[in-house]
């Protein structure tokens, strides 16, 4: 269950549509933090004046558990003096004496640090836009909606499981709006209104005389959107095995038939360990694709600086410079996409400025690129940063996150029944489950939602105890055929980790349906 | 600094609740500072301090709850606070399972704070990060490590007379070390309520020793081996278990302490007998917070969001496993009231009782078997089963006769807290991890799934 975020105040649902700070007051804000930290002897400054408004919304079966409301303000101020960064922040303040003591602050940490500093940072130029702004495609604002509407909405979903076999249910509507202000000294002054929802569940079945369980979660994506999500046109739907979802999700359909399901679950053949070919649906290869593409390609992870924690990676310079490496098969191709509408990722600009936009990662297989930000890409012989930077909070500095990593669809028309066709001993995997990755992207394992058995090129139903392991180069050259772009769809994680303190990041994942051969299989079951 | 007295404490919480029109009300006040200092490649990469008070006030009417937070404190400012919690409770959807809040308690004076620790400043960062830095320099290692250290207190009282205050320090730090060719790693993490416990230098050495001997590793075929988890890899995988103590949970059948057929395995031996793991607040190597939290965390639970504080609950020493007998469980104060039972919180800490030998005297004593410095991404699989899979990580090493042989490659693993504990051939003597004591574990037949490559 999410806890309400640190430095956050709990408001009414009524407040979260209250307009924020002036962009006149918040411009003169800026300014002054500009200014103070200049004066102070900063080379460089930037300002994000930020108010971050969460609706949490969490029901158990028929009872609304709770429903959160936060609003955050306040403003982080990131330098450079003496050739180092510093930064501070501050909340719920308007006042310019406390700006300006906030950006001098910065510049004293980035000063005291100055002495354990190797090399000076080295900044990629970039030019001020003066005053611009961008904002999220919102057709229906998720805060507009009455909270009742949306229990009535997760109860009807919970009816719906618990009527068609779930024992127990419990179902979440997070919506977030970021409303962010950015100045620097390059003279940009960018207004940004960014919006994300994620409506999911979890459906469990217990067979108490056999002491199995079974779970079963939403097939719904985390979306750069807002309410709208919720509305669904036929064309968002990709019927089959199981309803999947496009643009537009049906909870209530999904939690019936997860319901469903997941008793299937506990009477499911437990599944023969070895190698089989997987089809992949894309809401599942999003999470295969965030952590050995998506974390993997992170320049600052490829550098060291995530060595403590989440860890360097395989795919090292040498490899790239080689413009040989092959990361995959030629089916696969990989982009970074600032800019794809509905996305988690999708701004107008990054964190430190930066226009963003879409460029090649992996190209016919091999690794040309990586995710980099400005004090980086210098090092990839670039002037210009890929506009990949974020802080999930006014009072956390921003550095490299990771943008929306997609595979590329298909380019020969192929469905997922005609892929499905072709497959003699398979399984077909629908939805996230279990993950976990070694520090350097290498070794995985993935469990999933839904396992089909695939004979001959039919389903022959379901299957349980799911988890395939493999090695990211291995898997990927594995990949033999990726279905056309009319099966391309999103998936995403709202709450990807990374730093020191940790921050969270949102991202998204699009893929067609894929298929990989000879992928080791084991058995998850086990008694104790 | 966002730290006060227990008196002015008692004084903003008792005019907060002067001011209710609820049927019932609780306030609590939580505060502090947080500071950090990150490195990596030898080099400061960042750094950052970030101070915070705030109280968070729940209003009771009828089953309904509502809450607000704010973080002024005169008089006005508490009055509005107030009526916001009163209006957004009257706005909530009645919850059937809302419970009245619990009346005075007595609550232990934990050991958890160092002036040592609260008088840091950033000069004394900047050193602890070269004394970890030089070290590797000096030896053409480099260093990526990190140290947050919180100082901060919290205070709870209600409308039926509780009050509660606790103040505590706390420090963690971690450096990972790899050698110039990035073909060793080795890892270290210490953590302390008072900070001159840390010794920067000799702690990073061991984590460049084991970066040092982890070079040329050998690839070992996956298998099941007996193993030496250190007290960083036993304590992660112990995580899940420790968290997942809950009654309900194992009523409805989603638990590894489900009964099958229905119930709960309490009083049942689950684990090896040699096995005991209680919570004890007032232990003074690994103290604990005084009042139950739900959702509370030992570093930074006392900044932000008026601290989730949970309902006021006494912690005290509480035996989970005895002998290998699951001896307690934790339950919510609704399924408690349902059952008829003491109403148990869960722990926020734990300690697993060791023995007296040391980690050289575990290796000594092995035959064969697999030393493992720490388990890195380890995530559930199976609830039930609590099966986790999971890779070791800076530091794994072969052990025949009594002796580290050689490095050896990564491995992912997949394997139960409950069959490890169950295969237990000794214990070592507990260490502090992550504010939880826990020893090295030897245990027979830990499973091996598959190779990494990462170093």
């Amino acid at each position: 269950m999410p806890k309400i975020p640190a430095l956050a105040r709990t408001v009414t649902a009524e407040e979260l549509l209250e307009p924020g700070l002036d962009i006149a007051i918040k411009k003169r804000l800026a300014d002054v933090a500009l200014n103070a930290a200049t004066a102070k002897g900063a080379t460089y400054a930037d300002v994000r004046i930020a108010r971050y408004l969460n609706q949490y919304v969490m029901t158990r079966e028929d009872k609304v558990q709770n429903i959160i409301n936060t609003e955050s303000f306040g403003v982080g101020v990131r330098v450079i003096a003496n050739g180092c960064w510093g930064f501070a922040a501050m909340g719920e303040t308007q006042s310019e004496d406390d700006v300006a003591r906030t950006a001098e602050k910065a510049v004293a940490f980035a000063k005291a640090h100055s002495r354990l500093m190797k090399k000076p940072v080295q900044l990629a130029p970039q030019k001020g836009f003066g005053e611009v702004s961008w904002k999220t495609k919102v057709e229906k604002h998720s805060f507009e909606i009455p909270v009742k509407e949306k229990t009535d909405l997760l109860l009807a979903v919970n009816g719906a499981a618990m009527s068609n076999g779930a024992d127990f249910v419990n179902s979440t509507l997070f919506m977030i709006n970021e409303q962010k202000y950015f100045a620097s000294t390059d003279g940009s002054y960018i207004d940004q209104d960014v919006h994300r929802i994620w409506p999911n569940f979890t459906v469990t079945a217990v067979d108490k005389s056999s002491g199995l369980m079974a779970t079963r979660e939403s097939l719904s994506a985390p979306m750069g959107r807002s309410y709208d999500y919720l509305q669904t046109n036929p064309t968002d739907k990709l019927t089959g095995v199981t309803t999947r979802y496009n643009q537009g999700y049906d909870m209530l359909e999904d939690a019936t038939a997860a319901a469903k399901q997941a008793r299937l679950k506990l009477k499911a053949k437990s599944v023969e360990p070895g190698k089989w070919d997987l089809i992949l649906d894309p809401s599942h290869t999003y999470l295969t694709i965030h952590e050995s593409v998506g974390h993997a390609t992170e320049l600052d992870r490829v550098l060291g600086y995530e060595a403590n924690l989440a860890g360097t990676s395989f795919a090292t310079f040498d490899k790239w410079k080689s413009k040989n490496f092959n990361y995959g098969s030629k089916e696969v191709n990989f982009f970074a996409d600032k800019t794809q509408p509905g996305s988690l990722g999708d701004v107008g600009w990054d964190d430190e400025g930066v226009k963003t936009k879409k460029w090649d990662i992996i190209k016919d297989g091999i690794l040309v690129n990586y995710q980099a930000i400005r004090d980086q890409v210098h090092m990839l012989g670039e002037t210009e940063s890929q506009g990949c930077c974020y802080a999930d909070s006014w009072s956390t500095v921003q550095f490299q996150r990771m943008a929306n990593i997609s595979l590329a669809p298909g380019k020969e028309r192929l469905t997922v029944d005609e892929m499905i066709k072709d497959v003699k001993k398979g399984i077909y995997i629908i939805g996230d489950g279990s993950y976990s990755i070694d520090q350097q992207r290498y070794n995985f394992q993935f469990g999933g939602q839904l396992f089909y058995e695939i004979k001959d090129g039919q389903i022959a139903g379901m299957l349980r105890d799911v988890a395939y392991q493999s090695n990211t180069q291995e898997f990927w050259n594995s990949c033999v055929k990726v279905c056309d772009e009319r099966d391309y769809r999103m998936g995403g994680t709202f709450f990807d980790g990374k730093g020191q303190p940790a921050q969270i990041n949102s991202v998204s994942h699009g893929s067609s349906t894929a298929r990989f051969n000879g992928v080791n299989v084991l058995n998850t079951g086990r008694k104790i | 600094m966002s730290i006060i007295s227990k008196e002015e404490a008692k004084k903003i919480l008792e005019k907060a609740l002067s001011y209710s029109k609820a049927d019932e009300m609780s306030v609590s006040l939580g505060g502090g500072r947080t500071s950090n200092i990150r490195y990596a490649l030898n080099s400061v990469s960042s750094g950052g301090e970030s101070d915070n008070m705030s109280l968070l006030v729940t209003a009771g009417i009828g089953k309904r709850m509502g809450s607000a937070t704010i973080n002024e404190f005169n008089d006005k400012a508490l009055e509005r606070t107030v009526r916001r919690a009163e209006e957004i409770a009257r706005l909530a959807p009645e919850n059937p399972e809302y419970m009245p809040m619990i009346g005075p308690q007595t609550y232990l004076e934990t050991p958890m704070y160092s002036e040592n620790t609260a008088k840091m400043d950033s000069e004394f960062r900047a050193q602890v990060a070269f004394d970890s830095v030089d070290a590797c320099e000096q030896k053409n290692l480099s260093a990526a490590g990190f140290m947050q250290d919180t100082t901060g207190f919290s205070a709870i009282a209600n409308s039926k007379g509780l009050f509660g205050y606790n103040k505590a320090t706390s420090v963690d730090f971690s450096v990972t070390v790899r050698t110039a060719d990035a073909t060793g790693s080795g890892y270290v993490t210490r953590d302390f309520n008072d900070i001159s416990k840390l010794k920067t230098r000799s702690v990073t050495g061991i984590a460049m020793q084991k970066a040092l001997a982890s070079t040329n590793a050998r690839a070992l075929e996956p298998g099941k081996y007996t193993v030496i988890l250190e007290p960083t890899a036993m304590g992660t995988l112990l995580q899940s278990m420790m968290s997942g103590m809950d009654t309900r949970l194992a009523d409805e059948g989603r638990s590894f302490l489900s009964k099958k057929g229905g119930g709960t395995r309490l009083g049942e031996k689950l684990i090896d007998e040699r096995v005991t793991i209680y919570s004890d607040p007032m232990n003074l190597e690994a103290p604990s917070e005084p009042f139950a939290g739900e959702g509370r965390n030992r570093t930074g639970s006392f900044l932000g969001g008026g601290g989730a504080v949970g309902d006021g609950r006494p912690q005290e020493k509480i035996t989970w496993f005895e002998n290998g007998v699951v001896k307690n469980m934790s339950y919510s104060r609704f399924w408690a009231d349902k059952k008829g039972v003491k109403a148990t919180p869960s722990p926020t800490g734990f300690i697993m009782a060791g023995g007296s030998q040391s980690l050289a005297d575990l290796i000594k004593s092995t035959d064969k078997g697999i030393l493992v410095t720490r388990l890195w991404y380890v995530r559930m699989v199976d609830p039930k089963t609590l099966l986790q899979t999971g890779l070791t990580r800076d530091g794994t090493f072969y052990i025949e006769n009594g002796q580290i042989k050689f490095p050896i490659k990564n491995f992912r693993f997949n394997e139960s807290a409950v069959i490890v504990l169950n295969n237990v051939e000794a214990l070592g003597t507990p260490m502090r991890v992550g504010g939880n004591l826990i020893p090295p574990v030897k245990a027979r037949d830990f499973t091996f799934t598959s190779l990494s490559d990462a170093v």
